[in-house]
């Protein structure tokens, strides 16, 4: 690799693809339990309780960094010893928390059961459980399953997981449906309300958003909906949706002014909305981004940048800061790289950027140090001890607790980038 | 199957990882899945620490799970080796590996590696973040303290100083207070683990004559060991308040064979002294709501009531290995002990009592801050604030001074509660304006147990109303409370200013 070589003048639409290693080994990454710290903000009036271990719930309060919710919309069924021995029947004894906390919590509307490494490991069957007490508790409440373990999902594979078990419970679109457009992926209630009305002047409409605010809202899918991703990790949940007939919108993800223009000019071609009649609406929303992404560039410009796997968000992420921020890529890692959910990032990405996929969480922190990147995006586990070796490092998590998508969030993405830059310009201690 | 919202102890390995961060030279592989990775940020983002826990984590995956994970984990294991070469290594299984049943102690020994290898067996499903790092830290010892052997006969005596770890409460700064204590009284100290101590420091631990145990949380099963294989006796008083350091200092000064005098009289305590102070006298009485681990809770319930004068009406621990010493504490102070894990309890238990100061753990701060209480953190679970930038025990005379102060400023400072009442119809000190102390303003309060309790539709007289509004704010809710469950106990329907006083003086103390 090269990772010193300029990336101007790079090709739109390149088809020979960056080269992708797979690597094994230790991986530093969270598990899919982690999501349900913004789905439950997303969801007002869901519920997502862990079938797991004390692990699972330390996990998710250490994730969620502060404990400022009195009393949370989320919590751990913690196993014990007397349901691993068989002494206690699992079921009665997950109806039995179920049932305390719905008495509790009369609020909820729905609620997910959520599956971990050991309910997965001695095989405790979550969507059995699920329709019994939906059931048992319609139509107050409806309960639903998924997996957020370790095991088996990474991160923000947890939200895919959840959404994709929310597809099979959205009605059927009506009869004769006009042409609607689903976005898929939760996005802070602020952006989704700016696209929202970028559509609506565009004159795409209906518009829904998956996940809903609202429990009861659930968007109709069929044969007449088309969806856009708005997240790049919800491999399960697309798949979920094609079958249940809806089309996808192949775009990149709508990070950056370039992101989010292709992403939105996708969803418009699809929607016969004519490229003038585009170039009008969005021609000030893109300036203002492109105005506000100008304040950073000379920040950022020439510096040279090492993500490490994290969200899947990486090679858009990565995209956005060579493209429109001028930075040098290092290296990409992803934890999964959906080949076909991502190729239209993977068209737009400098060819000399090396993507990793998977983990060795020490091979990668000995190329880093080999490389002197300028900036390392990288987990909560690795900043400080990168930081204390010199390295400035941005926090990779905020990048999913924070509103990035979306014209006039282009300016504060590209300033996540530019704090920690900024701020080591600043310090002298 | 427990219902957990928030849980004040991680699971066991965490316990073992706080050992394992604390110390030099020894690498923890831990056979576990990717998420449980997350422990790293405990201690580089809460503790902030500048290295990366000395942690291998195996990171197995469902695929795996067909494969071979008993291989997956000892070639993580042999790596580990290649790469730190540390002095020794612990091995284990987090909840999750726990039930795959790959024994990781024995396919550790299989591997032979060059170096000491401890199986910590700790079953995550019935056991927590404390007895974790307990049972780490006695596997630790009784693994690589040796033989018992003659101590050098030598002018002073030394000792061992046990129990502080990584993400331990005031761990850092207790220690350098204590063995500036131990070096008044003339007592070297051979070793301190875990925290700051090398495997081969674990070796020596038998060359001391005594220990000095800080944290029996962790240390106790050690110290208990070292006790019966090393002949080494071990202190019992906790230094935390000023009483309990002088006991200290005069249980020390009997195992070393020294005069306590210069220690006890160079104390540069200013507790004492404050406490006495006439400022202090608004501090008399205030009523105090005490939960933490056990050492912590029960050294505060002490200081709170016999060094400040406060009462004690709660007081309490998680942590259920030492509930029988909470109990027999709570004891002492005319209070039942709350012994529980579960947080809504706790936080039910300060609604009841309205304490006008919470000492407590993180949560406990929560609890306090929505019921728009003062509080102070006395004990783990511990947040990014419990590692402040300054030298800040809570051990030893200046652990005294430091808990004066962050106890007692969360509360209305004297004189400003003088002038407040003096001032109270002035704009600045308004009805809804909230102590400045407490920043934000405070949260609405509920409606009064009694109001809510009695059938009874509770009437405030126009002029009782205008009467409880002469008190001042920030004892008013407290005179609402205690009038309207007065009244709601008699069966009364209206309040009148009778019943306003009647009811301060029943519940006059």
């Amino acid at each position: 690799m090269n990772a010193l070589a300029p990336l101007s003048g790079l090709a739109n639409g390149a088809c020979d693809a960056a080269p992708v290693v797979q690597e094994r080994g230790q991986r530093e990454v969270f598990c899919g339990l982690t999501g349900i710290v913004w789905l439950h903000r997303k969801i007002q009036d869901a519920f997502f309780l862990v079938v797991g271990s004390r692990t699972c719930a330390h996990l998710i309060q250490s994730a969620a960094g502060v404990m400022i919710f009195a009393e949370p919309r989320f919590a751990t069924a913690i196993l014990e010893d007397r349901d691993l021995a068989g002494v206690a029947d699992i079921d009665d004894e997950l109806d039995a928390v179920v049932d305390r906390l719905l008495a509790r919590r009369p609020e909820i509307k729905l609620l997910f059961l959520v599956g971990s490494c050991p309910s997965e490991v001695i095989k405790i069957d979550l969507s059995r459980a699920a329709a019994r007490q939906s059931r048992q508790h319609a139509p107050r409440v409806r309960i639903l399953s998924y997996s957020g373990s370790g095991i088996e999902t990474t991160f923000t594979q947890g939200e895919d997981a959840c959404l994709a078990a929310l597809v099979p419970t959205l009605p059927p679109e009506p009869e004769n449906a006009s042409h609607s457009l689903l976005v898929v992926g939760a996005l802070a209630d602020i952006v989704e309300d700016q696209f929202a009305r970028l559509f609506d002047v565009l004159g795409v409409a209906p518009v829904r958003f998956l996940p809903m605010r609202r429990a009861a809202d659930l968007p109709p899918v069929g044969p007449s909906t088309s969806f856009l991703l708005a997240q790049p990790f919800l491999a399960d949940t697309a798949h979920a949706l094609q079958e249940r007939g809806a089309r996808w919108i192949e775009a990149p993800f709508p990070l950056g002014a370039e992101g989010v223009t292709l992403w939105l000019r996708a969803a418009a071609k699809a929607f016969g909305v004519s490229e003038a009649r585009f170039d009008a609406v969005t021609s000030p929303a893109r300036a203002r981004a492109e105005q506000a992404l100008a304040h950073y560039r000379d920040a950022l410009a020439g510096k040279r940048v090492f993500l490490f796997p994290d969200s899947q968000l990486e090679p858009a992420l990565a995209r956005f800061l060579a493209r429109e921020m001028a930075m040098r890529i290092v290296e990409i890692g992803t934890p999964y790289l959906h080949r076909r959910h991502m190729a239209a990032e993977l068209d737009l990405l400098p060819k000399d950027a090396p993507i990793v996929e998977g983990q060795h969480v020490e091979k990668q922190l000995d190329r880093c140090r080999a490389a002197r990147p300028d900036l390392v995006v990288c987990g909560l586990g690795l900043a400080n001890p990168l930081e204390a070796e010199g390295f400035a490092t941005k926090w990779s998590i905020e990048l999913l607790f924070s509103p990035i998508q979306g014209y006039d969030q282009a300016g504060d993405l590209a300033e996540l980038f530019a704090r920690p830059l900024n701020r080591r310009a600043r310090l002298e201690v | 199957m427990q219902l957990t919202l928030w849980t004040y102890e991680g699971p066991p390995h965490v316990g073992a990882m706080r050992v394992a961060a604390a110390m030099r030279g020894l690498h923890y592989v831990l056979h576990a899945p990717q998420g449980d990775t997350y422990a790293d940020l405990l201690f580089t983002m809460i503790e902030r620490r500048d290295t990366r826990p000395p942690v291998t984590y195996t990171t197995f995956q469902a695929r795996d799970l067909g494969a071979d994970t008993a291989e997956l984990f000892k070639s993580a294991a042999r790596e580990a080796y290649e790469r730190f070469s540390p002095q020794a290594m612990i091995v284990g299984a987090s909840c999750t590996a726990e039930l795959l049943q790959d024994d990781p102690g024995g396919l550790a020994k299989a591997l032979d590696l060059p170096c000491p290898v401890i199986a910590l067996e700790l079953p995550a499903y019935q056991k927590k973040e404390n007895w974790g790092a307990s049972e780490t830290f006695y596997r630790l010892v009784r693994g690589l303290a040796g033989a018992r052997r003659d101590r050098p006969l030598r002018d002073r005596k030394s000792c061992n100083i046990l129990g502080p770890t990584a993400l331990g409460f005031r761990c850092r700064d207790d220690v350098r207070e204590i063995e500036k204590l131990l070096a008044t009284l003339g007592v070297d100290v051979n070793v301190v683990a875990p925290l700051g101590a090398s495997p081969k420091d674990l070796t020596r631990l038998g060359d001391a004559d005594f220990n000095v145990l800080l944290y029996p949380e962790i240390g106790l099963a050690a110290a208990q060991w070292l006790e019966r294989a090393h002949g080494q006796p071990f202190t019992r008083s906790i230094p935390i308040g000023v009483g309990a350091t002088r006991d200290f200092i005069a249980e020390v000064a009997r195992m070393a064979e020294v005069d306590p005098a210069t220690a006890l009289e160079t104390n540069d305590s200013r507790l004492s002294w404050y406490s006495r102070s006439v400022d202090s006298t608004y501090l008399t009485g205030k009523r105090v709501f005490i939960f933490g681990d056990a050492t912590h809770a029960i050294a505060a319930a002490r200081i709170a009531q016999d060094e400040l004068g406060f009462q004690v009406v709660g007081l309490g621990t998680y942590a259920r290995e030492f509930a029988r010493d909470v109990r027999e504490a709570a004891a002492r102070y005319g209070v039942e002990a709350l012994v529980t894990d579960d947080y809504l309890d706790v936080e039910a238990k300060v609604a009841e009592l309205q304490p006008e100061l919470v000492l407590g753990t993180q949560m406990e701060r929560h609890i306090a801050k929505r019921l728009g209480l003062p509080c102070a953190v006395i004990s783990a679970p511990v947040h990014v604030q419990d590692f402040p930038a300054r030298y800040s025990p809570h051990m030893g005379f200046e652990g005294a001074n430091v808990i004066f102060d962050s106890w007692v400023h969360p509360l209305m400072m004297g004189l400003e509660e003088h002038l407040l009442t003096m001032f109270r119809d002035d704009a600045e000190f308004h009805d809804a304006a909230a102590p400045s102390h407490l920043g934000e303003k405070q949260t609405h309060r509920q409606p009064s147990a009694a109001a809510v309790v009695s059938d009874i539709v509770l009437a405030w007289a126009d002029d009782a109303e205008k009467e409880l509004k002469k008190i001042p704010f920030f004892v008013r809710g407290k005179a609402r409370r205690n009038t309207e469950k007065f009244a709601a106990e008699r069966g009364l329907a209206t309040i009148t200013v009778e019943t306003l006083y009647d009811a301060k003086a029943h519940f006059a103390r």
